[in-house]
Formats: structure tokens, sequence, C-alpha cells
């Protein structure tokens, strides 16, 4: 649901192709027919959007049949944890869950949605789940009205067919059974994308499906190492190893503080002391020791608002940004709202495109968009572009980690032509230059910058190569992978005057149980310590695929466990739920947790064990709680604390949509970010007839994203030629689209031509009595590359998901005609 | 270019296959250089029931052979911009929708709905093809609606046509028992064009104007490797191997399908009786060969020769005949 696997992942399908060799059951629910849907065992057709109703009915469906997994439930999920009595659900506020504040658009007090608790601050439970403000009893009120007539009447999915889903999920799943979900930027790219991701946790927690083996929500990231760039992230709120960016808007002024505010008490997270220090330790060395970590805490840069790429455009837009690197990024046609996004581009002094050809961004300054590409005019445009050839992925060394956190390394095959370098090589160099320029800097300000630490280089340079300065991957990875600062037996580590070793020389640490709070460790990031535990074992690099789970095949963090939360596998006793699915349980001899994988719990811990009153960290979790990232060691079904736009999934429509809300008043996400000011950013009325047709935006396997690597290569070209729209034989017939012809596609953002591609691979939908047209639209086009097209994203809008600031890319509406663009 | 001995025996007129100097040095110091092991015959088995349509067949192959791209022009015809095989093109995977209402093939007793898509679930249920509440494990092993998608490819045939029309002999069979086009032997007839039944084999009309086609990758056999489409496929669809046990998966794979209640699939050229012999390059089809564009009976050049020659000798006795006749007086 909400992928299209077969094309977007073809390298992972095959896995999917196996398992129903084997007998699995594939379930394909999307708006379009895609090559996903031709190996399915069943197609669903859905509208765009309307997922949540869909699931929640499947939420409904099983707590009120008798159909979920009862002593997984019970014992492992917070659905018997009590509520706070002040809680109010969408289902009393038409929409809105209690704290919500219209004037700043969020919910600005979520005080209400914390659990009830005892005098030290332990939830309260009710294991019988009869009370009414236990989390069970508040999800049957909150999803009594997604009925299987709501799906029908919302989704235009008949109800034989829904029932048809759930009752396949029901009969695979449980002890001797369990299902999978998987999902891609179908459910994320959209306004209410994270809920509809909870929505789907939230059934695979109710069926027994997570942290066993067969089961689990795949998330199928949108590119290579997309994933990577989250666990040692690239991303402005995070630091790695999912540490929050600090903010200004907190009261985060010191580590102390930061540690308060982002640490947890209980659960595994206590540790986080012991991972920001030796973060800190591996960032600024001996200066990260400076006032226990504080001096080096504050040079690390505060958040003051959403920096996301997205919002940063809009920055852009407005003057406020100066200069930009964009590394493999193309945003004049990748991003949302391209128009704007050029617009901005504009705006800037400075832009270093690092790219393997002239991509769209690199070109925005000279060309615009088809048909019109001469029409843009250079000599009005400010912008200085800096184009830099860099390194394709065989040309340079280095890991990449994967939908189901995998690392593994690659090899480089050959040097890169030319001038092209890789983008560690760019950034390496980027940061000496800038060391040198600071160097002799008496300003406070530039400190952090020279305590930094950046010493890569390659011991001896790679034989065979031409590239000398080259940067060495495997001590970045070394870094991200921590190592002891002191000798082991130096007993004044920590206070400045112990010899500490260089990063070379330091031994490696076996993984992230040794790191410290104490600044005797460094780790780029904790939750891959462990993939390179000492020299010469680089557990990425290996590919021994033997075994049941292949152990010996790469490194999945954290400490290569292949499933988390696999704790879960067994019963609160510890015995595996069945034979059949037996994967970790307790050896009551060895008094041990043991199994096919490495165990998701404390190894010793028996599985009775119970935490005192006022018990902290580790010691809090009891020996039946498998969720140990949490706070209470329970799977949130209903979340109390961490999300911007409420603790259950509801359905609201999309930003643009041709219906109303037939649940609540409330039409679509109320957090999310709408930026109505912004007079480039019009979005279509509801059921506005100028708008009536819903518009979804998928890849295609024979291209790449904006297709700013794979245009320019002929033989994939002649297999896509042209941009394309997908459309049913009846939306083609009301509208004079002939198959084959060209149409013109609009939004109130603009205007796009393409083919039509005519066909029963998309159908009219009845939705609460109305028939509601859909069309497909890949996005692989633009202005360059050996094949131009008009760009899909100059259709979109500016409307962000409050948690994760993502477009809407995949639900919103369009009008179609027939014809070209003037 | 090394030919396996025994079919070379075998086959009438192939000692012209032999590379002329070769012949001529063995035939000058006698044949010193020891027969090449005896090598299996090696093919495709091309599942259908497994394609996912990613073309990575069709990329892998213009990559390893250097083949050149075919302008950039879309058909419209489904997501298949490549049409057809040709001089340039080796691997082409084709697209057929079957899909929803639109779809009035000729599926005999298929039980594909042709009524409008919101009737069909009410209408399914009261015929009871849907039971009122359905049992989720029923699902068939593929939907309803069908996106049939097959990698085609030069089929090899046992008895290729090709190779029977080819005047020159530089269509020849190698060790490996497959169809090989000598580059530097062809001399560009097209004699072979219009006698391969599929279509497969075409002029190179921009470049070497000559007939060219998949080679199985002959050079990459030689070294023990994989041709680089089977080695490209994600899924398996494309399989390589040695003819006889291909073919004994490709019936034991039928089986499961059948059992599976995909009672449509049927294997093409599996048995002999396509061009008396079978191809060694064959498929497993989920509708009829026609849908596929695949002949039901491919005619052999030789097929022509006993009635050919048989007329000729009847009209030379008539005219013999005739001649005596008129001559006797």
């Amino acid at each position: 649901m909400g992928s299209n696997m077969a094309e977007a992942h073809p390298v992972a399908f095959p896995n999917v192709v196996e398992a129903k060799e084997r007998g699995a059951k594939v379930i394909h629910i999307d708006p379009h027919f895609s090559r996903t849907s031709a190996l399915a065992n069943l197609y669903v057709p859905i509208r765009a959007g309307s997922d949540i109703v869909f699931l929640g009915a499947i939420i409904r469906h099983l707590l009120e049949n008798n159909g979920y997994f009862h002593d997984y439930v019970v014992h492992y999920t917070n659905a018997a944890t009590l509520v706070r009595e002040d809680y109010r659900d969408t289902e009393d506020l038409d929409g809105l869950f209690s704290g919500y504040d219209p004037a700043t658009e969020s919910y600005a007090d979520q005080s209400s949605w914390d659990y009830q608790r005892d005098a030290d601050g332990r939830p309260v439970t009710d294991p019988t789940l009869q009370h009414p403000q236990c989390v069970f009893q508040i999800m049957r009120r909150h999803y009594a009205r997604y009925t299987p007539e709501m799906v029908e009447q919302v989704c235009g999915v008949p109800r034989e067919q829904w029932m048809q889903v759930a009752q396949t999920l029901i009969e695979n799943s449980g002890r001797e059974r369990t299902s999978a979900l998987c999902y891609a930027v179908g459910w994320t790219q959209q306004s209410k994308g994270v809920q509809i991701i909870r929505a789907g946790a939230i059934m695979q927690l109710l069926l027994g499906n997570i942290g066993r083996p067969g089961g689990g929500v795949m998330a199928l990231r949108g590119h290579a190492s997309i994933q990577g760039s989250t666990d040692v992230p690239t991303l402005y709120e995070l630091l790695s190893g999912y540490m929050p960016q600090p903010s200004a808007l907190l009261p985060q002024q010191t580590l102390a503080d930061y540690i308060a505010t982002s640490g947890q008490k209980t659960g595994w997270w206590s540790n986080f002391p012991a991972y920001i220090r030796s973060l800190l330790k591996a960032w600024y060395g001996e200066a990260a020791d400076e006032e226990e970590g504080n001096t080096s805490y504050r040079w690390l840069p505060k958040n003051i608002g959403d920096h996301s790429h997205l919002a940063t455009s809009y920055e852009m837009l407005d003057g406020k940004v100066r200069g930009y690197f964009l590394f493999g990024q193309n945003p004049a046609a990748g991003s949302t709202h391209s128009t704007m996004q050029r617009e901005a581009l504009k705006q800037l002094d400075w832009m270093v495109v690092l790219d393997l050809y002239e991509t769209e961004s690199a070109a925005f300054w000279h060309r615009g968009p088809v048909p019109h590409t001469d029409a843009v005019d250079p000599s009005k445009i400010k912008t200085e572009v800096f184009l830099l050839p860099a390194a394709a992925s065989t040309e340079k060394e280095g890991s990449f980690t994967n939908t189901q956190r995998l690392i593994q390394w690659r090899d480089k095959a050959v040097d890169p032509p030319g001038d092209a370098r890789s983008d560690l090589w760019f950034v390496y160099h980027l940061g000496k230059r800038l060391k040198e320029l600071y160097a002799d800097s008496k300003e406070p300000r530039d400190r952090g910058l020279q305590a930094l630490t950046w010493e890569y280089e390659l011991e001896e340079p790679e034989p065979g190569s031409r590239i000398l300065d080259e940067p060495d991957a495997q001590l970045v990875l070394k870094e991200i992978n921590g190592y002891y600062v002191y000798p082991q037996d130096q007993t004044e580590m920590g206070t400045g005057k112990a010899h500490a070793y260089t990063l070379r020389e330091a031994p490696h640490v076996p993984g992230f149980a040794v790191l410290k709070a104490d600044g005797s460790t460094a780790c780029g990031s904790w939750i891959y310590s462990g993939v390179y535990p000492e020299p010469g074992n680089n557990r990425a690099a290996s590919r021994n695929g033997e075994g049941y789970t292949f152990l010996q095949w790469g490194y999945a963090w954290p400490a290569n466990r292949r499933i988390l939360y696999n704790r879960a596998s067994a019963d609160p006793q510890g015995r595996p739920w069945s034979e059949r699915k037996k994967y970790i349980w307790w050896d009551e001899e060895q008094k041990k947790w043991t199994g096919f994988d490495i165990p998701d719990f404390p190894l010793n811990k028996p599985p009775d064990y119970m935490p005192p009153p006022g018990a902290t960290g580790m010691d809090a979790i009891s020996g039946s709680d498998p969720f140990i990232m949490k706070p209470d060691g329970k799977g949130w079904l209903f979340v109390p604390t961490g999300l911007k736009d409420g603790p259950l999934p509801t359905h609201y429509e999309a930003a643009e949509s041709p219906v109303h809300n037939a649940l609540y008043h409330q039409q679509s996400n109320p957090a999310a970010k709408y930026y109505r000011d912004r007079p480039d950013n019009r979005l279509a009325a509801v059921g506005d007839e100028h708008y009536p047709i819903v518009v979804t935006t998928y890849r295609l396997t024979e291209h790449h994203v904006s297709g700013q690597m794979t245009r320019w290569m002929p033989w994939l070209n002649a297999l896509q030629p042209a941009l394309f729209a997908e459309l049913s034989p009846e939306l083609a017939a009301e509208r004079g689209i002939k198959h084959g012809g060209w149409m013109v596609i609009s939004s109130p953002r603009g205007e796009i031509e393409a083919r039509a591609m005519v066909t029963r691979r998309m159908r009219p939908l009845r939705i609460d009595g109305h028939v509601v047209h859909q069309i497909g639209l890949p996005f692989h086009w633009g202005y360059q590359g050996k094949i131009k097209g008009s760009i899909t994203n100059d259709l979109t809008h500016m409307v962000l998901e409050p948690n994760v600031s993502i477009e809407e890319a995949k639900a919103f509406t369009c009008n179609v005609r027939p014809g070209r663009l003037p | 270019m090394a030919v396996e001995p025994q079919r070379a025996a075998r086959q009438p007129g192939s000692h012209n296959g032999v590379n002329p100097l070769q012949a001529a040095v063995s035939s000058l110091v006698g044949s010193k250089v020891p027969p090449p092991p005896s090598q299996p015959a090696m093919g495709f088995f091309t599942d259908t029931s497994l394609c996912i349509g990613c073309k990575a067949c069709e990329v892998a192959c213009k990559q390893w052979n250097q083949l050149p791209a075919k302008d950039p022009v879309w058909t419209g015809s489904s997501y298949d911009n490549t049409g057809a095989l040709g001089a340039i093109t080796w691997r082409h995977v084709q697209f057929i929708e079957q899909i929803g209402d639109g779809y009035q093939g000729d599926r005999k007793g298929s039980s594909l709905p042709d009524t409008k898509f919101e009737d069909r679930v009410a209408e399914a249920k009261s015929s009871g093809t849907i039971p009122q509440v359905p049992p989720g494990t029923a699902l068939p092993f593929f939907n309803t609606d069908r996106w049939l998608m097959r990698s085609d490819v030069c089929k090899h045939c046992a008895n290729a046509p090709c190779q029977e029309a080819c005047p020159t002999g530089a269509i020849i069979r190698t060790e490996f028992d497959t169809v090989y086009v000598q580059q530097d032997i062809c001399n560009g007839c097209s004699y072979c064009v219009v006698a391969c039944p599929f279509g497969v084999i075409a002029r190179d009309e921009a470049g070497t104007h000559t007939a060219r086609k998949c080679t199985l990758c002959y050079d990459r056999m030689k070294d023990g490797m994989v041709p680089a489409c089977a080695k490209a496929c994600p899924t398996d669809s494309i399989q390589y191997g040695e003819v006889d046990k291909l073919k004994a998966h490709a019936r034991e794979r039928l089986g499961i399908l059948h059992e599976r209640g995909v009672g449509e699939a049927r294997l093409y050229g599996v048995d002999d009786d396509i061009l008396e012999g079978g191809l060694n390059s064959f498929f497993l089809l989920l509708e009829e060969p026609e849908v596929y564009n695949l002949p039901e009976n491919p005619p052999r050049p030789s097929n022509n020769v006993v009635p050919a020659s048989f007329w000729s000798i009847v009209a030379a006795l008539v005219l013999g005949m005739l001649g005596i006749v008129f001559f006797r007086e």
C-alpha cells in the first residue's frame, strides 16, 4: 500500500515474488494498476488520499470482531494503559484533538494526551481493557465510524473487496502466521503521511506482526541510502543516531538541559548521555572535555524553526538565503512546486551543484521548462552557479544503508573521469580549506571550527589511482563506529591530561554498549557502533549469505539485529509463540535470551523480571516489555507524546480534494503547514469544478527521480521517451482526449503537457454516489538531458506534513484537456 | 568459430559454417586439434509468470553487446516503446493489457467480467464467484486484471528456418547448439529475415548491413558466464542453462502453476511440435501464443522442398512426356 515496489524497487521486489512462490499472498492497494499490481494475488484500486479510512476500518474490524492477537496486544502494547481524563478525541471535537490552538494552527498543549500516572510516575493500566479511558476503549470509540460502508463511500472500494483484504490479514496473522506491510512515498508524500504510517503500525501491532519473522512495517526508501542519510543524517532536525538537533526554542542552553529534554529516564534512551558525549568527542576531540562537554555543545547550531529543504525554499525566495549546495539534488524539477523553486534559485548569490550532468537546477539561469525553454533571460539573473563534476557510485568507495537498516560497503571500480571527485572528497577538502581560513581567528564563535577533528587522509594513496588526495572512507567509518580515546589502563582520562590516541591509532570500540558519558569514548553515530569492531573487520563489507537470518551479510544496525524488538517473537514467558514462527526465546538452562538473531533485549533479563518502584534506565523495563526504546517498554497504539498532529490516526482529506471530509467538519490536517499567505501557493477549493480530477504521481522503472541521471542515457530514453499521463477511457471520452495524442494538465500552480495514455489500468471510482476520476503522472522529465518534457512538479503545491515537512505529491487535484501548451 | 562435430556431420551443408582458413589448415596438416569436449545444448527458459517488466534484460543486452539505442519514440503501446526485436534489439519486453470491463479478448471460458466495474462485486456475489464472506486465503495466484509481460528473444530453433534459408552458410550452429550469424560471412541478402517465422532476425540497415540477432551471448558462454539478460533479470524470469534440464524444469513449473489454478499457463517451444524439433529458447506463457504474437504453427522453408521438388519433377516428367510425344514424329 502506498508503494509501487516492482517499479520503484525492482531489486527488492524479487523477494516478494519469491515469497509469493512459497505461498504468501500479495495484496496491492493503489490508485493505479502498476507492474506491482500485475504480480499481486489481489489488486484493490483506491482513491488517492483515503488510506486512513481503509486502514481505520481494518483497525475497527479487528477491535470489534476479536480479530486482534489478544495476548500480544494486552502484554506488548499500550492498549491497557489509561489516558488522562481531560483527553478529548476527534469524535468529541469534530476532527480535532484536545490542545489545539487555532491561532498557531498547532497542538500547542499536548499534555492531555499523556497517560494517567501513579505516584512513582508509572503509567496506570487496566489489563482487562474495560476501563473507558484505556487506550483500547478510546480506540474503539475513535474508529467506531470507520465502517466498511465508510470505506465504500470515501475510498471507492467495494466493501466486499475491503473485507477480502481484512480477512486475508487476519487469517495470515497470529501465533502461526505473520504478515508484512510495505509502504513507500505513496504514504509519506501526503499532508498526513506520518499518521498513515501510524495507522499501518497500529494494524500490525494489533495483529501481532511486529518483532516477529515475516512481519514488520517495511519503509521502502526513495532511493539508495536515504536510510543512511537519516542515520548519519543530512537532516536539519537530527544529529546522528536519532538524537535531535538542539533547538533555541526549547530550554536547551546547556548540555544538561538538552539531555533532560531529549533523553529519557527509563528505557534504552536512558543511555542518551553516553551517546551525545561520544558524538561531541568524535567531532571536537580534546575540546569536547571542556566543562564536561558543555563548551562543545554550545558550538552545535541551534534550530530556530523549520529549516527543512522545502521550508528553506521559501526563505530563499524571500532573499534570506544567499548560498546553496546541491549534492545530487535537483529542486528545479524534482522538488514540489518547482516553478517556485526556480524562482527561489534566482534570489541566491551563489549556488554549487555537484552532479553527473548539467541538471535542470544547474541550468535554471539559461533555460526554462518545455515548451518555452528559451524564455529565460540570463542577464536578469544574478545567481552565480558553479557546476562541479561528481563521481558516480561505481567511482567511489563508501556505504549504502537501505530499507532494512542493512549497511553494505561498496568498493570503487574505477577512477572518476577528469576532475570529477567523490562527495566525500569535496566535503573533506572544503572543510580543510575552511579550517585553514579560520585558523588564526580569535573570535570565540570560530573555536568550534578550529576544534573540529578533520583528519581523514589516506595513509598511502590508493594503488593504481591517479587521485592522490582522496580521503580514507574506512577511516570515516571508524569514527562512525567509535573508538577508545585513551589507553584503557590510563587513570587520568577525561581530565585533559591523558595522552589521547589519534583516530588512526585508536582501538575500535566493539559496540555501543561500551560507550561512556565521561569523554573516554568517541562515536560518530551510536546506532552504527559495531559495524567496524576491529582493524581489518569492516562488517559492512562481509558477504556471507549463509544461515536463516544472513547475520554475516553486511551489518544491520543496531548491533547487527535483523528484526527490531524481536523479544516480541516470544510470549510473555519467553517461549516462542509457535514452533513455526520461532525466532528469539528465553533459554531457562543458560538463563539467557537466544535464537536465530541478535536478541533486542538485555541478554540476561528473565521474562518474569518486574521493576522495583522508582527504577530508572533499563531497570525500569520489565522482562516482558519488548519495546525497549519506549519509556514504558510498550508498542504505542496511542502516542502520548512526540507527534505534532495527534495521538491517533484520523482521516483528513488531502489539502486539495474533490470531496468534503465525510467524517468530520475538519476538512484536512489541522496541523499541516499550508503557507496560505503565499500567493504562488494557490490551492483548489474543496469540490472546485475547475479542478475536479484527483492526480497522483509515481515513478517508472526506466528512469530515476527527476531523470537527472537517466535522461542522458540513450538506452533508457528509448524505453520511456516521453512524459505521459495515464487516464481511464471514461475520462478520455468525457474530455475528448485521444489515446496517443497530447493533453494539457492544469492545477492552480501551473500547466504542463503530456502524451495521453488511455488505459483501463486507471479507473473511475464511485465516491459517495459521484464518479471521481483519477489520473497518474510520472515525474521523470525536465528541460535538460537528451529527452525533454514538462515538469510534473510544476503542478504540485507547498502544503507540508507537520512532523517531517514533506510535500503532498501523491494526492492533489487538477484538470485535463486535449491539445498542447501554446 | 568452432562447430560441434556430430551436428556438423549430421547436417548437410553445414560444412559451409566451418572457418575456411581453419578447414584449409586442418586439411593440410591433418586433424591434430583434438575435438572439443562434448557440450550440452544451452538455451533460455523465459517464464512470463515471473516477469515484472523492468526491461533490465533489454538494457543489459544492449550494454554487453554494445548495440546502439533506438530513436526515443513514444509509441503509446502500453509501456512498450521498443516495439519489436530487430538488428539492434535482441531482447524485447512485451506489455499486453487485459484489464477490467474493456477487455473483450477471445479467452474461451474465461470468467473475466465484462460489466461495469461497480456492478462486478454484487454480480460476482450473487453468482457465487465471490462468497458472501470471502475466505482470504482463497486468493487466486494472479488477480483477474492482467498485465502480461514477456521478454521476447531469438528462439534458437532446433531446426532454424534462418539457417535453412541462408545461402552463404553465415548462419551456423555453435558447439552450444545455438544459432549464430557469422558477421564476416553474411552478405546481407536478407533471405533469413523473411524465413524467420518469429520476426527475430533483421538486417542492420544503419550499421553493419548484415543480418544480426541474439547470439545467446556466445562470447560470455565460451567463458562459462551466464548471458547478460539472464544475469540481469531480478526475478529469474529469464533462466539460462542446459536445454534438457531447463525443459524438465519448465514442465515442472507448468505443473505447479496448474496446481495453483493458473489453468491458462502453457509452454511454448518445449515439445518438438514447433518446427519439428522444438526451440532451444522457449517460454512459459499465460495466454494463447497468438496473444503474444507467436505463431501456433510456424512454417519451415525446408517444408517446401518436398512439395516444390515433387512438382518440379512432375513438371519435368510432363514436359519430357510431351517432348517424347511431340518429337516422336
